[in-house]
């Protein structure tokens, strides 16, 4: 248990610098739903090759360390009703909200910007109320 | 050259939400379980990636990109509907399944089939947002 926290610490600083990168030499935000959501929507359309090398990065980078670690398990579920209605929530609330984890999370707060606070704030608690409501209240997860 | 810095940036998240553990569902859900076994490792991912975070943003203040632009205005402090809706919906997601849009992405080329049933179904809800946007944005008609 200690050393998932030392790696979730390592994880953190290398997340947090490829955001540095991306703010100091792009100019641009690295907001995962933005970069993504640009691509799907249409909006991000003269930027799109750079949010596809992007995207190519976190996608390649993981399939490159896994050989390291044998067997990675995500332990996702293999309920398509859940994975359907979660994908969906994502994907509209992160549009709507103009950010996820990595946007209004990472970039936000480290910049003392308010509504990337406040985005934290309600999907902390939004998360921890659907894991309460579906996993202890109604027991589907 | 933009691309090229654009892969090293998402190759490091991608390291990072690897080394971490964040493409775990177990491990995300386990720190939003406040009432189960806890799992406080999102904390020290959230903090680590916030400290060169900051430093970045110290160093962008009376400077420009270095591929060239400008550095992306602060908004305004404003709290609007849709941010708190928007959050609350993707935070509801988020715990439901554990995975949030960089995971995601992140875990696609092991994650299985059922990682790639929840990467369709988030991007058909982006996909969706423009049209409920302009469904909730259109004007009662008149009586």
């Amino acid at each position: 248990m200690q050393m998932d926290w030392i790696w979730g610490l390592v994880g953190g600083l290398l997340i947090g610098t490829g955001g540095a990168v991306f703010l100091l030499i792009n100019g641009k935000i690295m907001g995962a739903s933005g970069l993504i959501g640009g691509l799907v929507d249409g909006s991000g359309r003269n930027t799109a090759a750079e949010r596809l090398w992007f995207l190519a990065g976190v996608a390649l980078m993981p399939l490159l360390l896994y050989p390291l670690y044998g067997e990675v398990d995500t332990h996702i579920t293999g309920n398509i009703g859940v994975l359907v209605a979660a994908g969906l929530l994502v994907g509209i609330g992160t549009r709507f909200a103009n950010g996820c984890t990595s946007g209004h999370g990472v970039c936000g707060i480290s910049r003392l910007n308010f509504r990337g606070i406040v985005a934290t704030v309600f999907y902390i608690l939004a998360g921890g109320l659907s894991v309460v409501l579906f996993r202890h209240i109604l027991g589907i997860i | 050259m933009r691309n090229l810095f654009a892969l090293l940036a998402g190759s490091l998240f991608g390291a990072g939400l690897f080394v971490s553990g964040m493409i775990d569902t177990a491990k995300v859900q386990g720190w939003l379980d406040v009432f189960g076994n806890w799992d406080p490792t999102l904390a020290f991912v959230m903090g680590g990636a916030i400290v060169p975070m900051f430093f970045a943003w110290q160093i962008t203040k009376g400077r420009t990109p270095a591929l060239g632009g400008i550095f992306p205005p602060k908004p305004d402090p404003i709290v609007d509907r849709n941010l708190v809706v928007g959050s609350v919906l993707f935070g509801a997601g988020w715990g439901l399944a554990g995975l949030c849009p960089g995971p995601a992405i992140a875990s696609l080329t092991f994650g299985g089939t059922s990682n790639l049933v929840f990467v369709a179904a988030m991007l058909g809800g982006m996909a969706l947002v423009p049209s409920i946007r302009s469904w909730l944005e259109k004007p009662v008609p008149a009586e």
